[in-house]
């Protein structure tokens, strides 16, 4: 099997009564980028700093590279933290910031310029490393975070929100110079962000985050097609919520009834605990917007099939509320004619529909099976909408 | 209509504005140095006559107890300085760093209470403690550590230990807003890089609080190099000050050429180390004032 270079075992941190982390086991594989995505406020940076070693768990163990970290200092663990404000040293040059942690190893002068100029030059910032912090652009500054470091050759590096704090544009461009850096230096990145595009554009791995606790560890893909909870579909990527009952099982797909009639038929994801919903249990569909065709009418509609042999998926019917004009993301919020729910729609890419006008009455359909439903009876827990 | 925003106008109520400022440089400091000035410079050659001469700072040269005191005095400044910063500092990283809120507030008000009761009162606090038939050495004796009660007071360290005591606040509100101003991230970033405790003190906190540092020892220097009152009262005979030595030139002898020539002599050497003192430290008189 792969190597691992960071294993949690059962972590646990309560602050006062308020448990911030809970019981968490996780392992991530050598020289992957491992993301942690979650809402404010659900425990990441206190799990990040539990890596760290800046806090330690109430229980449970952290084992970095093979080797428990229990009573191990910050100082002493082969991991390096990137912080969200940066955290640059004011007072000395941008080589100095660099050499820091060489020079705390007891590396010689020379050897350490050495390293120091070729890691600036491998992110990108060849000669900086006579400049003030100050002098250099956000982005810049950023890269100076990372050579830090990466400089020291840790086995494991934490990031946390580092692009937080730029704006839109960087951090678009700094999210491509991550991966990139990432690929290049095959170092095992550990990522925190509440962005869930940072988390599924950078990672091999994320683990959506939820009061201490992980929903699902999985590929981007694995998340958002197949979201094993309510909470990852709602909050990872745009989705349609239908909240009702289960009127009616066809196989692997349900027929989910809102309370005013409406009919979503969707594929059933089980429980984590096994649990599969049954008729007239509660329950809730997702649909992504991007999975559901528009129509003018019925001959318009480019009906999905249900399955090989099966009839057509079902049409709905709704009111154009309004128009989401956003360049390749462009929507459209529409009514649903019996229900009344909110339903989003992509548009699509070419231009049609572009012309929908509020109020007008139009139908939409979607396949069944990329969509899902979830059994919410009992303990089961909202998610916001991504 | 008078125009606002004329020259004149404007001038006018700059002035207006500065006038307290003026009157007080000019009238209260300004003026009587000059007097003293023109004062040290002068010698009696006889009853109501006065000459030119060099003679007052000559004696201070010549003659040893004088240069003597000087000596001590700034020796002790120094040293008391020095001490205030290795006791305030961890006070003020406590306060800055380790506590929030209530806590902090009660460290500071323990920190003000000296000041709550008139320097007199306070030395005398101390003499009560220190003096041979004080608290202290009876408290020696009892725990059969000296045979006889020991005389504590009018020693050089005694008068260490009150100009600490005195000085300690106003090393610890400059060392306190500097190491508040300092970023946790920082000092986090610096231990995660592989740094130990001594390190990021070197090379992260003291650079950052350097201003700081500057500035508090700059004050209790100034404050201790002038001191009075602690100096004498706990210094008595044996540790003479230096002020003392204005004091009696003025009040006591009457001598106030000579007593006007050690205050400038005192003032020459508050200057020079205050000026060795940001040289040394590689800080701006600017920026340290902006400290205090
Ligand atoms: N030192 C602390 N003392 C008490 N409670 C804390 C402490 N640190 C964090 N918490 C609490 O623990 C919970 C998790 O905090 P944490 O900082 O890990 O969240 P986060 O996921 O990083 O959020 P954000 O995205 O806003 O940074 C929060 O409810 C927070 O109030
Ligand atoms: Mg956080």
């Amino acid at each position: 099997m792969t190597a691992v270079d960071l294993e949690a075992k059962s972590l646990l941190k309560r602050f006062g009564s308020h448990v911030a982390v809970d019981s968490l086991s996780f392992a991530v594989t050598r020289g992957s980028f491992f993301s942690i995505l979650g809402p404010s406020g659900c425990g990441k940076t206190t799990l990040l700093r539990m890596i760290a070693g800046f806090i330690g768990p109430d229980s449970g163990d952290i084992e970095i590279g093979g080797r428990s970290m229990q009573g191990v200092p910050p100082n002493r663990r082969p991991v390096n933290m990137v912080f969200q404000q940066l955290a640059l040293f004011p007072m000395m040059s941008v080589g100095e910031n660099v050499a820091y942690g060489l020079a705390r190893r007891g590396v010689g002068r020379a050897e350490r310029e050495a390293k120091v100029a070729a890691m600036l030059e491998r992110v990108g910032l060849p000669g900086a490393a006579g400049k003030r912090t100050d002098e250099l652009s956000g982005g810049q500054r950023q890269r100076v975070a990372i050579a830090r470091s990466l400089v020291l050759e840790p086995t494991l590096l934490l990031l946390d929100e580092p692009l937080g704090a730029l704006d839109l544009k960087l951090r678009e461009r700094m999210k491509i110079e991550l991966k990139q850096l990432q690929a290049a230096f095959g170092t095992t990145f550990v990522y925190i962000t509440h962005d869930q595009s940072e988390a599924l554009v950078l990672s091999d791995q994320v683990a959506v985050m939820n009061a201490g606790r992980f929903e699902q560890v999985g590929s981007p893909q694995a998340l958002y097609y197949s979201p094993a909870t309510p909470f990852v579909a709602g909050f990872v990527g745009a989705n349609n919520r239908i909240e009702g009952r289960v009127s009616a099982l066809h196989g692997a797909l349900a027929d989910v009834t809102t309370p005013e009639g409406w009919v979503v038929r969707a594929q059933i994801q089980a429980a984590p605990d096994g649990r599969r919903p049954s008729v007239g249990d509660a329950a809730t569909a997702f649909v992504r917007p991007e999975v559901a065709v528009l129509g003018r009418t019925a001959a318009d509609l480019d009906r999905p099939t249900i399955a090989p042999g099966d009839e057509a998926a079902p049409v709905h019917e709704g009111v154009v509320e309004s128009l989401l004009f956003d360049g390749a993301n462009s929507a459209v919020l529409l009514r649903e004619a019996r229900s009344r729910a909110e339903f989003r729609v992509a548009l699509p890419q070419t231009g049609r529909y572009a012309d929908l006008k509020v109020d007008e009455r139009v139908l939409f359909t979607f396949a069944p099976e990329r969509a899902v439903c979830f059994a919410t009876g009992g303990g089961g827990t909202g998610g916001g909408h991504g | 209509m008078a125009e606002v925003g004329s020259k004149t106008t404007r001038l006018l109520l700059l002035g207006l504005l500065l006038a307290p400022a003026l009157v007080w440089l000019v009238g209260v400091i300004l003026l009587p140095h000059l007097d003293l000035a023109l004062l040290s410079f002068r010698e009696r050659i006889g009853p109501g006559e006065f000459s030119w001469s060099l003679a007052q700072y000559r004696t201070f040269f010549a003659e040893p107890l004088y240069w003597d005191v000087f000596v001590r005095t700034a020796v002790i400044s120094v040293i008391a300085t020095g001490l205030t910063l290795l006791i305030a500092f961890p006070i003020a990283w406590t306060i800055a760093k380790l506590t929030r809120g209530r806590v902090s507030a009660l460290l500071f008000a323990v920190c003000l209470i000296p000041f709550w009761v008139s320097e007199t009162v306070r030395t005398l606090g101390w003499m009560i403690l220190l003096r041979e038939t004080g608290v202290l050495p009876a408290v020696l004796v009892s725990l059969g550590i000296t045979d006889t009660p020991v005389e504590m007071l009018y020693r050089d360290a005694t008068i260490l230990v009150g100009l600490v005591y005195t000085s300690l606040l106003f090393m610890v509100v400059p060392l306190y807003s500097s190491l508040e101003s300092l970023d946790d991230s920082l000092i986090e970033a610096a231990y995660d890089l592989g740094g130990s405790g001594w390190t990021v003190l070197r090379t992260v906190v003291i650079p950052h609080a350097a201003p700081g540092i500057t500035a508090g020892c700059i004050v209790v220097f100034m404050l201790t190099l002038g001191n009075y009152l602690t100096a004498s009262l706990l210094g008595g005979k044996n540790s003479l000050w230096f002020t003392e030595q204005i004091y009696t030139q003025f009040i006591t002898r009457f001598n106030w050429e000579q007593g006007a020539a050690f205050g400038f002599l005192l003032l020459a050497l508050s200057s020079l180390m205050v000026w060795l003192g940001l040289r040394l430290s590689g800080q701006k008189f600017a920026d340290v004032m902006s400290r205090t």
